[in-house]
């Protein structure tokens, strides 16, 4: 079985986001590099399929020529190797990120056969685009199944589950497919040290593909006013709890 | 004047909430023209529509479509905006709203932009929509003649119009690859518990619980108010607690009376959760955490310590 899981190099911003003087990214000058949730799960996902019915799992990114980072992290969970489509660092919007990842699965597929699961998170960690997935399914005319938090492979057909509102709706399609998870699917491994080592001299192939233009054009970040609020303190330690329950109690949840 | 064509998901016979704030949306950005609305299959749902402001309601029946078909829908939408000539394509903000949308958009090999606050018409069309679950906007420029989008949940009012709309019921052409994507099975939620996005009262534990077994106190407290235990994503990356648990960005969004945090330092991701709680107690040893700028209420303390004290104190509450 073939496997391709294609993630995105995100900041992992905690606290309050600060926005660069053009206001067109986020200033990053003190803060971490990591792939969406939803994308750490994929990576995982694709691991466990490989290790189950054999084959290859292949890691993918469009991003800066820093992403390498990411594609080795995947690689040192057990990725057997990486594709790196190489941007400037200019952000691209989902339907041209969904145009290059076409171009190198048709590449991919042409030297070495069908992924016959392409993974995606279901919606990238920044830009929330939902929709990368679908439009790789549309393009190589193959199912999309979303929002998906179960998945198992058999005799060329995929069981996936997506959550729904008393329960969980099951779908089944035929391989190829490409299948976007969420977070919660599985719970990723960390990676090991003789991983990280490995991962190392797992082969990454390179190209640059060229940024269309962006019909999708995002021009400016805004950070949402929210009302600032400093809560009021109820008391240290054990002794506060009489006034919580007086909280309880006022707003009616006693 | 525009035409507008907006995608009403319904479930059990009544339109899905944030598809009816979509329909007003949708109502704003015609502004005097048509407004049409699509609903597959749930012709309970369809005759309600007009009294949400759509001017005319289109019922897609099919013997197919008794289970979900993200395709199938998708196919419908796109040939009933090309037949229709809309010019804005409006869907809600949701798992379902989302990937219809973007399927619409694959097909007709159009932009998609997911989860927008707000839209201005004009020439480029210019939206304000989510990034980072909400804790961040953009504001972008769609080029294209038909402007393809969902509407961010909860930003738009549905607004009872009283008014009344004819319902056409048509049968959708659809090929077998269009079902090829269909729901054929379902797997019933575990009984019992209190779900954590209807929950009214919801305690979460941070890293702060210190273990899978510093949960005993949080899990504790839960069972006294009848609440939903959550957490955050520090407590399910560890295997602490199950995702399903988990409160934020990648996880379920809340919207209790009370929220109470304990151990959890706030992390946008995390806010972007639960910013609609009513009322936030945090319970944090650390007075500077960022959380204390987002809740309500704060006790400065050790939550092994708290917490337990607080069960103890409601339990003589009830006695007395
Ligand atoms: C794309 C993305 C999506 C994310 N999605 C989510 C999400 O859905 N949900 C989510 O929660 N996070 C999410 N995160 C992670 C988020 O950024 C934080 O890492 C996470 O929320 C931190 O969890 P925490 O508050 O429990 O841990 P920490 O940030 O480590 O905070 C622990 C807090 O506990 C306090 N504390 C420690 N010991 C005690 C004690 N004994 N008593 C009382 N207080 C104590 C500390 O003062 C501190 O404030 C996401 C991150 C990214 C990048």
């Amino acid at each position: 079985m073939r496997v391709l899981v294609c993630v995105k190099r995100v900041p992992a911003v905690a606290g309050l986001i600060t926005l660069t003087e053009d206001e067109r990214a986020i200033d990053t000058k003190y803060v971490g590099f990591q792939v969406g949730p939803h994308e750490e799960c994929a990576v995982e996902e694709a691991v466990r399929l490989v290790e189950a019915h054999g084959g290859e799992s292949v890691v993918l990114t469009l991003g800066p020529a820093e992403a390498l980072e990411q594609l080795r992290e995947a690689m040192s969970i057990g990725a057997n190797r990486a594709i790196h489509l190489v941007t400037d660092g200019a952000d691209w919007d989902a339907e041209s990120t969904a145009g290059a990842i076409v171009g190198a699965i048709r590449a991919d597929e042409a030297a070495n056969g069908p992924f016959d699961v392409v993974l995606v998170g279901n919606e990238a960690a920044d830009s929330g685009g939902y929709q990368v997935g679908v439009r790789i399914a549309r393009a190589l005319g193959r199912p999309a199944v979303t929002g998906i938090k179960g998945l198992s492979v058999a005799d060329g057909t995929a069981r996936a589950e997506q959550e729904a509102a008393s329960g969980r709706n099951v779908f089944e399609v035929k391989l190829p497919a490409v299948v976007a998870v969420l977070e919660g699917i599985n719970l990723p491994r960390y990676p090991s040290v003789p991983g990280r080592l490995r991962a190392k001299s797992k082969p990454v192939a390179s190209s640059s593909p060229d940024r269309p233009a962006q019909r999708l054009e995002m021009r400016r970040l805004v950070v949402p006013a929210t009302e600032a609020k400093q809560a009021q303190v109820l008391g240290r330690g054990a002794e506060a709890a009489q006034a919580v329950v007086e909280l309880l109690s006022s707003v009616g949840v006693l | 004047m525009a035409t507008v064509l907006v995608l009403v998901t319904t479930a059990d016979g009544a339109a899905d909430k944030v598809a009816l704030q979509a329909l007003a949306l949708g109502r704003q950005l015609a502004d005097g023209g048509a407004v049409h609305a699509l609903v597959i299959g749930d012709a309970a749902a369809a005759a309600e529509l007009g009294a949400w402001g759509a001017s005319s309601v289109h019922l897609a029946q099919h013997p197919q479509l008794d289970a979900p078909a993200p395709d199938a829908a998708a196919r419908i939408l796109d040939d009933l905006a090309g037949s229709l000539g809309a010019t804005f394509v409006v869907g809600p903000g949701t798992e379902e709203g989302n990937t219809v949308l973007a399927r619409a958009a694959a097909r007709a090999g159009l932009p998609f932009a997911a989860n927008c606050s707000a839209v201005t018409p004009g020439s480029p069309v210019t939206v304000t929509r989510s990034r980072w679950g909400g804790s961040l906007l953009e504001e972008a420029a769609i080029h294209a003649d038909r402007v393809i989008l969902t509407a961010a949940a909860h930003v738009f009012e549905a607004v009872d119009t009283g008014g009344s709309a004819d319902v056409a019921a048509f049968t959708p052409a659809l090929d077998d690859a269009d079902l090829a994507v269909r729901v054929v099975g379902r797997v019933p939620a575990p009984s019992g518990g209190v779900s954590l996005s209807d929950a009214k009262v919801v305690v979460s534990g941070g890293r702060g619980a210190g273990s899978a077994d510093g949960f005993g106190p949080v899990v504790e407290l839960a069972g006294l108010l009848g609440a939903a235990v959550g957490c955050s994503r520090a407590v399910t990356i560890a295997g602490w607690r199950p995702h399903t648990e988990q409160v934020g960005q990648t996880g379920t969004k809340i919207a209790p009376e009370l929220y109470i945090a304990a151990g959890v330092s706030g992390a946008t991701q995390h806010l972007a959760g639960c910013k609609g709680a009513k009322r936030i107690l945090a319970i944090n040893k650390d007075p500077e955490a960022p959380i204390m700028t987002a809740a309500d209420y704060a006790v400065i303390g050790d939550m092994a310590e708290v917490l337990p004290a607080i069960s103890a104190a409601i339990r003589r509450a009830r006695g007395a």
